[in-house]
């Protein structure tokens, strides 16, 4: 046993209103600079929908992800090592700009600037990789935002496989959607490290977080294909890969990241996992994609028995550590209650930002009474969005822990709403989904009072006690690779383009 | 014109070679951030594969060719059993192939870079200037097998190892010396060549001495600690 911790996060799907506050702050703190406007390193989805970029759950068409080969192996999808090499000269599997969008700004100046003229001056958008006239802007990163676009375009969405009739959805009175926030999933079993030619990705061994050294990123741009969740972006202008930090400056200083800081719906958790590093192998290459899920549970180490806590300790994990991960809100969702999945485990990647399943819609269709009921519980099977849908998306299409999930938010209400309205302990709805009484009203505290530290419980990294602060007295900190030098700078012999100047075209309206 | 074929085949490689050397060395050492092979597939797919692909290959196997061509002593190649006029047909018929391969693809490639508003807008003056060069090179270098076949000897072909191994064995006299009865063909090949060497380190050609063949041997997962016990 090799215990290794990791910051893993949920999010409560269940309380998502797809404000887009997360990809907001995200982008304002990582992403706004030229090069990656078109990357978000953390996007609000609703589905059903393709999504950002297009199709990006398809791996028939993007090959990304883990596949077990012929002998039993893990393998690459976009190949083995020799392929991956021999497509070096042109990617067969990269998406192109369009696949997300062609980055583009407005016009905005041109308000201010009109003169007098019959009609109302506009802002018209113009696109920020070539700097010219956009007529027409046909793609962005939530262009299905709240089922947006029509059905037999959303209806490619992957996670409809296997649903039955799934062009009833269309419908008005049948259709449905919720919100998926999506950032990198920091996997245990990390396609895109995997799949670096220059071995500049790497997974941190204190925290988990999966980095691309800068430094060291060749822009081979295989890790773009590699990562099945399409969450590694390649920066057109400083030619190299980038991807979501999961805020690790914040996380050493024992701070949120900044989407979950700053979530309006509170819905993000952030919380120690310890797990056994020396069997991630084996729960990737688990036969049955239905398994992978049972499979990563099972890796995870329980950080109240004392011989795990043994083994941390000889591993060099600190004991504040040990003791956030015994108060972990992802431990607890994950492993205690099991209402927490993780987004497509057949990728095979092993993700650690874990998903709670939406109940909202199922509530709304109880209260109408459409629903054969069984005790209290709802038969979840006749609900609005197909169990199956669910399944697809965070249990490679397996329905149990679905419903038991589901089943386990709702009793969690039923109890507490006759605890509240008729003053009446209710403990049969409890053992008919198998929780205690305790354990509900940790579920109740952690998911619906939600309060910010019980939400994040990150324990600070020892930095200082690591490396020798006094060499990295007068050093430059935190900036984009090269060190001090941005390898931007205005003047610059060795190729690199001069940095903060945007190419904006000035724009002569006629009259 | 002595002087000036001293000038040119004598010194100025050695002032390209030097510039070559240093300034790849101060680049990667002190701007690793700007090396990388600068792709723009993300931006352009379809020309991309279509020229990329025939490009590296032509261009890799001439440049192994001129590598072992030039470099090879004529000694090593009598004792494999190789004659100069050979030699000769097989470099003018392998660089021939390959050329042509090479130029079909920087073709697609020049035109894609001056052409699509993407790539054009996102490109460095330098890849311009690179794209070009590599271009005239090329060309000259095709247009070079048609000298060639005017005197299938292997004479001037010898002159050009002669050069090339007395620079690298630094008689810079000796090899000026060489250059200086070939055909000016060939003499504005050389020294274009060397000065695709000069700006080397300026562009993005760099990214040649990063051929990730370690990625074979590696393992798939890297963990990098932080913490030293």
């Amino acid at each position: 046993m090799k215990v290794r911790a990791q910051i893993g996060m949920v999010l409560n799907l269940d309380k998502c209103i797809g404000c887009h506050t997360c990809s907001i702050t995200c982008k304002n703190v990582w992403t706004s600079r030229e090069g990656v406007e078109y990357a978000w390193f953390n996007n609000v989805e609703t589905k059903p929908g393709i999504g950002f970029p297009k199709e990006w759950e398809n791996q028939d068409k993007w090959n990304g992800g883990w596949v077990r080969n012929k002998k039993g192996k893990l393998e690459l999808k976009i190949g083995t090592k020799r392929r991956v090499l021999a497509n070096i000269f042109a990617n067969p599997d990269l998406p192109e700009i369009d696949d997300y969008y062609e980055p583009f700004d407005f016009d905005y100046q041109h308000l201010h600037t009109a003169k007098d003229s019959k009609h109302q001056p506009i802002a018209r958008p113009r696109s920020l990789i070539t700097g010219k006239r956009m007529e027409k802007i046909e793609w962005g990163p939530n262009w299905e935002e709240i089922l947006g676009t029509e059905f037999a375009k959303r209806k490619k969405d992957k996670n409809f496989d296997e649903v039955v009739q799934k062009d009833i959805y269309g419908q008005f009175e049948k259709t449905f959607m919720m919100y998926l926030p999506r950032l990198c999933e920091h996997c245990l079993n990390p396609a895109c490290v995997a799949a670096c030619p220059s071995g500049a990705i790497y997974k941190r061994e204190e925290d988990g977080i999966v980095l691309i050294d800068q430094d060291k990123c060749r822009g081979w741009r295989m890790c773009v294909s590699g990562c099945p969740y399409k969450k590694i972006y390649f920066n057109w202008k400083t030619g190299k890969s980038e991807k979501c930090t999961f805020c690790y400056p914040r996380i050493e200083a024992g701070q949120p990241t900044t989407c979950s800081e700053t979530c309006v719906g509170r819905i993000r958790y952030l919380g120690v996992l310890f797990y056994d590093a020396d069997r991630i192998e084996e729960a990737a290459n688990t036969p049955n994609e239905q398994d992978l899920y049972q499979a990563q549970l099972d890796i995870f180490l329980d950080p109240h028995d004392p011989k795990v806590q043994a083994a941390a300790r000889a591993e060099g994990i600190a004991e504040n550590w040990i003791q956030a991960a015994q108060r972990s809100p992802v431990y607890m969702m994950a492993m205690e209650w099991k209402v927490a999945l993780p987004l497509h485990p057949e990728y095979r990647t092993l993700p650690m930002v874990w998903y709670v399943p939406p109940l909202s819609p199922i509530q709304s269709a109880v209260e109408a009474g459409h629903v054969g009921m069984n005790g209290e519980i709802p038969d979840l099977k006749s609900l609005r969005i197909p169990l199956r849908y669910l399944a697809n998306m965070l249990t490679a299409g397996d329905e149990a822990p679905i419903v038991r999930a589901l089943e386990r938010m709702i009793a969690m209400r039923a109890y507490k709403r006759s605890e509240y309205v008729d003053g009446v302990e209710d403990l049969d709805v409890l053992s008919q989904v198998g929780l205690t009484k305790p354990q509900v009203e940790e579920m109740y505290r952690y998911m619906a009072l939600a309060n910010y530290e019980d939400r994040f419980v990150i324990p600070t990294s020892h930095r200082a006690y690591a490396e020798n602060a006094y060499d990295l007295k007068g050093s430059c900190g935190f900036s984009f690779g090269n060190g001090c030098s941005d390898g931007n700078n205005d003047v610059n012999l060795f190729g690199a383009r001069s940095g903060g100047v945007r190419q904006v075209i000035p724009v002569t309206m006629k009259e | 014109m002595n002087s000036l074929n001293m000038l040119a085949f004598g010194i100025y490689p050695y002032i390209a070679l030097t510039v070559f050397f240093i300034g790849s060395w101060i680049r990667y050492d002190r701007e690793q951030f700007t090396w990388k092979a600068a792709s723009s597939q993300i931006l352009e797919k379809k020309q991309l594969r279509r020229g990329s692909i025939a490009f590296h290959v032509g261009i890799i196997a001439i440049f192994f060719g001129h590598f072992f061509g030039l470099l090879m002593p004529s000694e090593l190649w009598y004792a494999l059993g190789i004659s100069t006029q050979t030699k000769q047909l097989v470099a003018m018929g392998a660089g021939g192939f390959f050329g042509i391969i090479c130029f079909y693809g920087l073709t697609i490639l020049i035109r894609r870079r001056l052409f699509n508003p993407r790539i054009r807008a996102t490109s460095n003056p330098m890849d311009i200037v690179i794209l070009l060069l590599l271009y005239v090179q090329l060309i000259l270098g095709l247009i070079s097998i048609y000298v060639s076949m005017g005197h299938l000897d292997g004479a001037e072909m010898v002159k050009l190892m002669a050069w090339a191994q007395n620079t690298l064995l630094l008689n810079g006299g000796q090899a000026a010396a060489a250059m200086e009865t070939v055909h000016w063909i060939f003499k504005l090949h050389v020294f274009l060549g060397m000065t695709l060497f000069l700006v080397f380190p300026f562009t993005r050609l760099v990214h040649m001495f990063s051929v990730p063949m370690q990625y074979l041997t590696r393992k798939h997962q890297i963990v990098r600690k932080r913490f030293a016990r």
